[in-house]
């Protein structure tokens, strides 16, 4: 039988809603049991936001102060300890987990799954390869421990109810000092976040200034919508790179996605297949993201988009 | 810091709209154009602006594949990597053998750094850089948007979903780079001649001492479920009432 270990990511008090989501692809595993992992310097109000997750039989804990931030080097040889009793290891496919899970797959000497989409069997599943184009059914052996990451756009997070029990387990003695955690430059934004909102407006280079941006920010606040961005109007230096969506960026799958001034570059439209609804408002109608787009609007997004947003207040 | 090592992989070009084969059995690379991967790319341009710093003395540019990958190591010398190292392969190899010979070349060469792109564009895994670091118990910074070397530690930023992290590691480490890192340079006509004089071993998996593990098996390959074209709208009131329609506003 299939027991499934998942790492918690966190921000060190709150639980990161893509580890529900992990639960929701362990759980589509026949008869999987589910614990959750969570290393952090003081875990105890993450483990009972974890303990609540349905389906999790157990939260097991190795608060250290070494824990306090995410760093690779450090995590991963406490998560491959606890790893030997279980047949797998989930992560998300965050950046945190992209950071760490390969890293814990090689210490246990086996290949790593990456961005799991759905659960065909206990060891083989379906992945989107060549930015989306292509989606390849994979096997992995299952005489080894298999050790992969969920793509979250693809899973809803489990709900809660529930009251797992909590363990603190023994962490390893040793832990490398070779890489130092400084610091985190995030912009503080009261805004859903983009991988979590229920609607997302993004804009693309068409905006053409961080100035004119704003109308992005102005549209989003009447919805209460998060941000987003193609790669271009990141680069062109619109708004931050935590914003970009994409192939390199974040994979989001709200229940609405307005696009603006977004030509629909397959490498943007990977992290928006999975919108409920794409609304697309572009000059030029030949652009691809009109492919895509489930409600379509040919015209100036400098008139549209303010028009819109008075509309919607 | 002597040596930095830079991974070069051969992947279908960017700009190539990628089909599925009709049999399911992988995705058509017949006649298609293959380049070095973007990232891969920035890996070499920010370690040819470290040497250029003189923080480094060497490049070395290295592939795993099929000689065929001769071509995009040229393409690295022409760049300006000081030599190439190409470890043939007949088949596919999976990462954690990829990484086990990135170890063998970091430890024989005594590299400084090994740099690496954060992701391959086609099969959009992002291992190699985080198994090196496991299986070589050095320091990995992935997702690079920055790096400062500072004798024997590198500062990098990091752009990660919250932000921009910074972390410091020591020497030598293993780095996967981000998009926004650098611009690459453009290859000039002289250079890719001069690039035909600088040496470029071939090097068969065997003599590193490695076997190629395991694959993760890819059973078949399907295009990717497409969306429909919706409908259309003429002014703000249509699209209004089509999003109130669907119970979105």
């Amino acid at each position: 039988m299939a027991k499934v270990l998942i790492v918690a990511e966190h921000d060190g008090s709150a639980l990161n809603p893509s580890t529900a989501k992990c639960v929701s692809c362990a759980t589509a595993i026949d008869g999987a049991e589910v614990d959750i992992l969570v290393l952090a310097a003081d875990t105890a109000g993450i483990a009972a936001q974890a303990a609540e997750i349905a389906s999790v039989s157990r939260v097991l804990t190795i608060a250290r102060a070494e824990n306090e931030n995410p760093v690779t080097a450090v995590l991963a040889p406490q998560i491959a300890a606890v790893a030997g009793d279980y047949s797998h290891v989930f992560g998300p496919s965050t950046t945190y987990g992209k950071d760490l899970i390969p890293h814990v797959a090689a210490l246990l000497g086996v290949n790593q799954v990456s961005d799991i989409m759905t659960v065909e069997g206990s060891h083989t599943f379906k992945r989107p390869v060549y930015a989306g184009n292509a989606i390849v059914t994979v096997e992995a052996p299952e005489s080894s421990i298999l050790v992969a990451t969920v793509r979250v756009a693809s899973w809803p997070a489990t709900g809660g109810g529930n009251a797992a029990t909590v363990e603190a387990v023994d962490g390893v003695a040793d832990l490398p000092s070779h890489t130092r955690y400084v610091s985190l430059e995030s912009a503080v934004s009261d805004r859903p976040d983009l991988q979590t909102a229920a609607s997302v407006v993004a804009g693309g280079r068409a905006l053409g200034s961080e100035e004119q941006f704003d109308l992005i920010y102005k549209l989003a606040d009447a919805l209460g919508a998060g941000v987003g961005a193609t790669r271009a109007a990141v680069d062109a230096g619109y708004c931050p790179n935590d914003m970009q969506i994409g192939q390199t960026g974040k994979i989001i799958a709200p229940g609405l996605y307005i696009a603006i001034g977004i030509s629909g570059a397959i490498q943007h439209l990977t992290g928006i297949k999975d919108a409920g609804t794409i609304v697309a408002i572009n000059k030029d109608e030949e652009a691809p993201i009109f492919e895509v787009a489930d409600i379509g609007m040919v015209g100036d997004l400098f008139q549209i988009v303010p028009e819109l947003t008075a509309a919607l207040s | 810091m002597d040596k930095i090592i830079v991974g070069l992989k051969r992947v279908i070009d960017y700009n190539v709209r990628v089909q599925v084969k009709s049999d399911g059995s992988g995705v058509e690379t017949d006649g298609v154009k293959m380049s070095i991967n973007p990232f891969d790319e920035i890996a070499l341009e920010e370690a040819l602006r470290i040497r250029e710093s003189g923080a480094a003395t060497e490049v070395i540019a290295v592939s795993i594949g099929t000689s065929e990958a001769q071509q995009q190591l040229r393409t690295g010398l022409a760049m300006g990597a000081d030599r190439a190292i190409l470890v043939t392969v007949e088949n596919d190899i999976d990462p954690l053998s990829v990484a086990r010979i990135f170890k063998a070349l970091a430890e024989k060469e005594n590299a400084g750094l090994v740099m690496l792109g954060k992701q391959a564009i086609d099969d959009d895994n992002s291992h190699v850089a985080q198994m090196l670091s496991a299986v070589w118990s050095r320091p990995q910074a992935t997702f690079a948007s920055g790096v400062t070397i500072d004798g024997d530690t590198a500062r990098v930023v990091r752009e990660v979903d919250a932000g921009l992290e910074t972390v410091e590691v020591d020497l030598p480490a293993v780095l996967s780079v981000d998009l926004r890192l650098n611009e690459p340079r453009y290859v000039k006509l002289p250079d890719i001649m001069k690039a035909k004089k600088k040496p470029l071993d071939e090097v068969p998996l065997a003599d590193l001492g490695i076997e190629a593990g395991p694959m993760i098996k890819e059973l078949s390959y399907a295009a990717p479920e497409g969306r429909q074209r919706g409908v259309t709208v003429d002014d703000v009131a249509g699209l209004v009432a089509a999003l109130k329609d669907k119970g979105l506003v």
